[in-house]
């Protein structure tokens, strides 16, 4: 075990397939930029490339490289410069599997951080996790341990999908105990951070550590918080958050994304679906106020979820229901 | 740089590939009186490519990718992809080539190098510069035939991939078939070097890569043109911008009347929404197909007689392939949840 931060630990989950397997490549604006990077010196430019500011060839480029029996990795820093390249990640790469009859498969990750909540205003902000989730034909991963992230980033490269891996930039220099060698994380298994009996939470990449906050005061309150990070939300392991609400009966889902985007929507609505018999009142809520994310200190504070709207909104579920 | 030139045998197998793709299309287009129906969505026709397609494709080699567009009847046929596996895939039938799971526009044969299709006018073409990466690290000679149509050279995808592409000396063959028009627009209305009386091969230019205007109307010169573009590649020097100027014969898809019938092809643009059916008819005149067939029948590299029994036995082939098709049952409908991932 080492101490890592979590961007050295992705980066380990990189090291860690590239050495293993010849076929993965790296790619990406702004990386390998000379023969020192790290990449570059052990891999060669064969596998390792800097490209100019040109997400969609970028992008479209590791579609057609995957086709062709490779499995790129494509950094793209920020996950809203995905959106430049919309058509590739959403209605390029997950199709062609399935419009070919399985023809050809799309190994490929695209690396992207989200919800950089730090002074970044409006277009660097968003957590748009759930943009992806509900596209066939695609994976997302959101890690929120560093063990998490060398751990789901080597099964992402190994996977023979696309996968959207989605890393929280504020979780960027927050420091975890790694595995050394091989690490492997599988996908549509949850992780339980926290168990308890009183109430669950489900939360993704930063708002977790949140959450467990949260659930530290409530402690000290008297009322037990289970908090679940399902680790990758599609697929999704609705099964652990069923058997915890089952124990519970009571469920919060809390999300960075405003209330009509949202992971935690989609979940809250499974489980109402198929929890039902096992909640003992409505389930609640915590999202970012519907705003784009604000540059001022206080205000942004303001709009993104906190430990005190995540305790408010347990406070309120215990209250509610039978 | 010397390439030798097509043998004789060569030209009769370029003719017999122009032949299969046009009656290919023919069938496609009876279909909808024949039976109707049976098509369901968009289907867009090669005619009018076909001496442009065969002759970029002669320099296939195995190994080699081809990946093209939505219009992407012609090149499988080219390269070798069983055409009763073809239409059964645009009747969604369960012996299509793609299960029935991606119908006209996405046809692909991964085993006869045909990798893919995308429907999005454009964005195919990093796809196959990423095939072109692949190809260069496995250092095998290998390149990528990248098809397209003029409309999609106004696309930030077709800018970015040819820089990408120069930069990194990939080596695929960029083919613009030109057609004059963008679905109904021609291209002076939407393309400013068109609108400069500039040939779309001088895109080239911005991204330093040989730039070449070819008549695609004509297999031999497209094969010429294509093939110093290929051996550039194969040789590790990087792509080619080859813009193919080709007539589409047919309109740019079929009507599409929800609720249903009747689909049929209406008459091209030119004369539908420009009223230039001298153009048309000028276009028709210069057919390749008939005019490649005289070529060869005159030059004596093949008879008159060897001709009608070419086209009897591709229309022999063809009509196999439609009555496959419609005997075809539909896949089972669990079939739907399959291949969603690998």
């Amino acid at each position: 075990m080492a101490q890592l931060p979590f961007i050295a630990a992705i980066d380990a989950g990189i090291h860690q397939e590239m050495r293993r397997d010849p076929n993965v490549l790296y790619f990406g604006q702004n990386l390998a930029t000379t023969e020192n990077h790290e990449f570059v010196a052990e891999y060669g430019h064969d596998r390792v490339r800097v490209t100019p500011i040109s997400e969609t060839a970028e992008i479209g480029i590791a579609i057609g490289a995957a086709m062709a029996g490779l499995r790129p990795v494509v950094e793209l820093y920020m996950a809203e410069f995905m959106l430049v390249a919309m058509d590739q990640v959403v209605n390029e790469a997950p199709r062609f599997r399935y419009m070919t009859g399985g023809q050809v498969k799309v190994p490929l990750v695209l690396k992207a951080g989200f919800g950089f909540a730090a002074g970044w205003a409006g277009q660097h902000t968003g957590s748009l996790t759930a943009l992806f989730m509900g596209v066939p034909g695609l994976k997302v991963v959101v890690p929120s341990t560093a063990a998490d992230a060398k751990g789901l980033m080597a099964t992402a490269i190994r996977d023979d999908n696309p996968v959207v891996f989605m890393h929280h930039y504020l979780l960027t220099l927050e420091h975890g105990e790694v595995p050394d060698g091989e690490h492997l994380v599988p996908f549509g298994v949850a992780a339980v951070r926290r168990t308890g009996s009183d109430v669950t939470i489900v939360a993704t990449g930063w708002m977790v550590n949140r959450a467990l906050g949260a659930a530290a005061t409530l402690a000290a309150e008297g009322i037990e918080v289970e908090v679940i990070d399902p680790r990758t939300v599609a697929p999704l392991d609705l099964d652990t958050i069923l058997t915890s609400v089952a124990k519970t009966g009571r469920l919060v889902v809390v999300d960075q994304a405003p209330r009509h985007a949202t992971v935690g929507g989609i979940i809250a609505a499974d489980v109402a679906e198929f929890g039902f018999s096992s909640l003992k009142a409505p389930i609640l809520q915590v999202n970012a106020r519907d705003v784009t994310v604000p540059y001022s200190e206080p205000l942004e504070a303001y709009v993104i979820p906190d430990e005190a709207r995540i305790v408010d909104a347990v406070r309120r579920v215990m209250q509610s229901g039978g | 740089m010397s390439l030798q030139s097509p043998s004789s045998e060569q030209q009769i197998e370029m003719l017999t590939q122009m032949l299969r793709i046009r009656e290919f299309e023919e069938r496609v287009k009876r279909t909808f009186t024949e039976y109707p129906g049976v098509i369901r969505g968009h289907t867009h026709l090669a005619d009018g490519a076909e001496a442009s397609i065969v002759g970029a494709l002669s320099h296939f080699k195995k190994g080699d990718a081809a990946l093209a567009t939505y219009r992407c009847h012609g090149y499988p046929l080219a390269l070798g992809t069983d055409p009763k596996a073809m239409m059964a895939e645009i009747l969604g039938r369960a012996d299509g080539i793609c299960k029935g799971l991606g119908g006209s526009m996405h046809l692909t044969d991964v085993a006869n190098g045909f990798l893919g299709t995308s429907g999005i006018v454009g964005a195919g073409i990093p796809h196959a510069a990423g095939a072109a990466w692949a190809a260069q690290i496995r250092k095998k000679g290998e390149v990528v035939f990248c098809f397209f149509g003029d409309g999609a050279s106004k696309q930030g995808a077709f800018h970015e991939t040819l820089n990408i592409a120069s930069l990194w000396k990939l080596p695929v063959i960029f083919v613009m078939e030109n057609n004059g028009y963008n679905v109904v627009t021609t291209s002076e209305q939407e393309d400013a070097n068109a609108a400069a009386g500039q040939p779309l091969a001088i895109k080239a230019t911005s991204y330093v890569m040989p730039g070449v205007t070819v008549d695609g109307t004509d297999p031999l010169a497209v094969a010429e043109v294509v093939g110093h573009a290929v051996a550039r590649a194969r040789a590790g020097e990087g792509p080619s911008l080859i813009e193919s100027k080709v007539y589409r014969l047919s309109a740019h898809g079929n009507i599409i009347a929800p609720p249903g019938v009747p689909l049929h092809y209406p008459e091209h643009e030119a004369i539908t929404v420009f009223g230039k059916r001298e153009e048309y008819e000028a276009a028709l005149r210069g057919d390749p197909v008939p005019r490649f067939r005289g070529k060869l029948v005159q030059s004596g590299i093949l008879s008159g007689a060897a001709a009608d029994a070419l086209n009897a036995q591709v229309a022999a082939e063809m009509d196999v392939a439609v009555k496959f098709a419609v005997a075809s049952p539909f896949p089972a409908l669990e079939s739907a949840l399959d291949n969603v991932y690998a």
